[in-house]
């Protein structure tokens, strides 16, 4: 099981943490909620709690806790610029479906 | 496909939820517009990859042709439809804009209520209206950059805005569509890019002062600020709204056109060419020494001693500026804890070595000084949106002049005193001052001085329908409201028969910008001539009561209760009362005057009570009166 990240990702979390001055890293997950049943979790993290699956990543620690690691095995966190917008995507090859604004989906 | 920021621990916002809001920079010269990702503020780009938009917009027969950049390049072409510099017109009067509307090549004109508008090829247009297509443009740029609609915005306007020009900021605002979640003034914006609010703890006592030097291309404004417990006050304001860093280009131009052995009566395309070359100059001597020139067929170097000595003299003039306020302020420079430099023309670094010099101590200037103002802006819509929780980041301001009513004799009761934190709401009881009396006038005042003439006039409304009673049994409660933009709300209810009035202070445009510092000064010195003022106008609202009593007891009792000499004396005290009411500025000699008249009436009143009296009891036995 493993989770990625793109250079651009870790480029624009390492940028973050410098920034807020704390945190060991990052936490990806998932929430069952939204209109396709699940949607994403990205957080910074000030404390890994325990039963949490740590990947790390260049310089970044990518925190997840477990049940949500089966939603997102696979997974590579990417950034992207679409014109003006720009922000962080998943890129999860368990999606089976999701809806319109891609906020939330179901595998 | 939305794209997600990285949030605080057990913050993700559910699917749909996140708000999106901006904070607006809306300058004279340019405006910007920033918002926060993953908890950093950051200025929105448009697609050619530009931060700065020009506060300009192009009109055409069929309307607004276009905005920022596109519309710059009309500025030679097209000078009368090519508005820019519209936010010096924002919220003031027609004889305002007359005034210094020189600078400006408009013609103006004023349809209703003396609002001024400006003559373009799309007919009469508001200050309002192109301020709202600035906005909208930039709203379009967030939006575009959410793919989302805008929840809401934080715009920022300078501190010596008043009333008028805040409430235009707002109109326009909401002529382009969007929420303002607040109205920010500009160096407390600049503080909180900064970070200085956090700084402080916010249970602690503690105060710091701070001082924002902003020196933008045209306009100078300095503001010294208290932070006491996440609280921003202004404690003054000053600059100079006709010295920017133009006028270092102006003056590196004017050394070339002496250089070069050029004439003073350059055509446009030669003194552009000086300009652009003079700022070109000015910016490559922010890191080197000296600078090879070439302009036209002339050959030449600009060492940065040389420009310092062209431009210091410029400087110098800001400091002075700095100074004032300090003494404003009553501070002196060793109490500001700390300096932030705002505005692109502080990237000289002239500018930042004497500023440090003034006050002493490194002024912040890590942060882009074109962008502070609109980070900080972004940062306060970011907690006001509800994106961020934790509601000790609620930011407080401040309301920069107190608020009154207009009482008897012209006199101002203040109802909200300056410096009070904003939201706030008090209410004061008055009365009706004549018997019978129906209606009230309300007059909402600005200032500090204590007669009303001396203050600044914001709304004017009546309280009809008090039902009819003696003088000084009416319950007239007004109650003064400012919302967090600063924005005032006054409403009077009579309290017996619950009839209520009220108005959302549309203010009567036109207050020059120095006008308001002035106010502020004048009152500390008319202080004296104030108070000597306010003690006099009360007697001779006691004189005018006294006269219009004692003559309508006089019509209705005189024949019946006093001889023709005693009439004759009391008509004679009134005559010199009128008399010394009319002639003497000195309150203690009216005073006098009231109270020989009062003596003199004395006896009169007394037989007044007893046939009163009489007359309520006539036909009435012992035992109805006892059991009443």
């Amino acid at each position: 099981m493993a989770i990625t990240m793109t250079p651009a990702a870790e480029q624009h979390v390492v940028k973050h943490l410098e920034h807020r001055a704390k945190g060991v890293g990052i936490r990806l997950g998932v929430r069952t909620t939204g209109c396709s049943g699940l949607s994403y979790v990205l957080e910074f993290v000030d404390d890994a709690t325990t039963g949490d699956e740590v990947f790390q990543c260049g310089d970044v620690k990518l925190i997840i806790d477990p049940k949500s690691l089966l939603y997102l095995d696979g997974t590579q966190l990417d950034y992207v610029k679409e014109g003006l917008n720009e922000g962080f995507e998943f890129k999860n090859p368990n999606v089976k479906d999701e809806c319109g604004c891609g906020e939330s989906f179901h595998v | 496909m939305a794209l997600l920021q990285i949030s605080e621990p057990g913050q993700s916002p559910q699917p749909h939820q996140r708000k999106h809001a901006v904070g607006i920079d809306l300058g004279t010269t340019n405006s910007l517009v920033a918002t926060v990702r993953s908890g950093m503020a950051e200025v929105l780009k448009d697609e050619q990859g530009r931060e700065l938009l020009p506060s300009v917009v192009h009109y055409m027969t069929d309307g607004v042709s276009c905005v920022g950049h596109e519309a710059s390049e009309h500025n030679i072409a097209d000078p009368l439809n090519t508005i820019s510099s519209v936010k010096r017109l924002l919220g003031r009067g027609l004889a305002d804009v007359k005034t210094f509307g020189g600078q400006l090549p408009y013609e103006f004109d004023s349809d209703d209520g003396g609002m001024p508008k400006i003559k373009t090829a799309a007919g009469l247009i508001s200050p309002i209206q192109v301020s709202a297509e600035i906005l909208r443009k930039l709203a379009g740029r967030a939006e575009i950059a959410f793919d989302s609609m805008l929840d809401g915005a934080v715009i920022t306007v300078p501190a010596y805005f008043d009333d008028a020009q805040r409430q235009a900021t707002k109109d326009a605002a909401t002529l382009a569509g969007i929420k303002v979640l607040r109205l920010l003034n500009e160096p407390t914006a600049a503080a909180i890019a900064y970070g200085l609010d956090e700084s402080t703890d916010n249970n602690s006592s503690e105060e710091s002062t701070i001082a924002v030097y902003d020196l933008g291309g045209g306009t100078f404004d300095v503001s010294i600020l208290r932070l006491t417990r996440g609280v921003f006050e202004v404690l003054a304001t000053g600059g100079d709204s006709a010295l920017g860093g133009d006028d270092f280009d102006r003056a590196i131009a004017e050394w070339l056109r002496q250089e070069m052995g050029m004439a003073e009566d350059l055509n446009p395309i030669e003194q552009r060419i000086l300009l652009e070359t003079a700022r070109a100059a000015k910016e490559e001597l922010s890191d080197s020494d000296q600078v090879a020139l070439e302009v036209l067929d002339w050959r030449g170097t600009l060492t940065r001693e040389l420009m310092h000595s062209l431009i210091d003299g410029l400087i110098d003039k800001t400091l002075r500026a700095c100074k004032r306020s300090l003494r404003d302020a009553g501070l002196e420079k060793t109490q500001i804890s700390k300096v932030i430099l705002v505005g692109g023309s502080t990237r000289t670094p002239r500018v930042g070595e004497k500023v440090a010099e003034l006050f002493g101590t490194e002024p912040l200037c890590s942060l882009n000084p074109d962008q502070v103002v609109a980070m900080g802006a972004a940062l306060q819509a970011e907690v006001l949106v509800g994106n961020k929780s934790g509601d000790d980041m609620l930011l407080l301001d401040v309301i920069p002049l107190s608020l009154g009513i207009e009482t008897m004799g012209g006199l101002i009761e203040k109802i909200i005193h300056r410096n009070t934190t904003i939201p706030v709401s008090k209410a004061q009881e008055f009365t009706t001052f004549k018997d019978g009396q129906t209606a009230m006038a309300v007059h909402v005042l600005q200032g500090e001085r204590e007669l009303a003439t001396d203050c600044r006039s914001l709304a004017r409304f009546e309280l009809r329908g008090i039902p009819p009673m003696v003088a000084g049994a009416a319950k007239i409660r007004v109650a003064y409201q400012v919302d967090a933009d600063g924005l005032l709300n006054v409403s009077a209810r009579e309290l017996t028969s619950n009839v209520e009035s009220r108005i959302e202070v549309k203010p009567s445009y036109g207050l020059g910008e120095e006008e308001i510092t002035s106010m502020l000064q004048d009152s500390f010195s008319h202080a004296r001539d104030d108070m000597q003022a306010r003690a006099l106008r009360e007697q001779q609202v006691e004189a005018d009561r006294m006269i219009e009593d004692l003559l309508a007891a006089l019509d209705k009792d005189a024949e019946a209760l006093l001889d023709a000499q005693e009439s004759q004396c009391l008509h004679v005290a009134i005559n010199e009362l009128k008399q010394v009411r009319a002639s003497s500025t000195e309150h203690r000699v009216l005073a006098r005057q009231i109270e020989s008249v009062a003596k003199a009436s004395e006896e009169f009143a007394a037989r007044r009570m007893d046939a009163s009296i009489k007359s309520a009891l006539a036909g009435h036995t012992l035992d109805e009166i006892e059991k009443g």
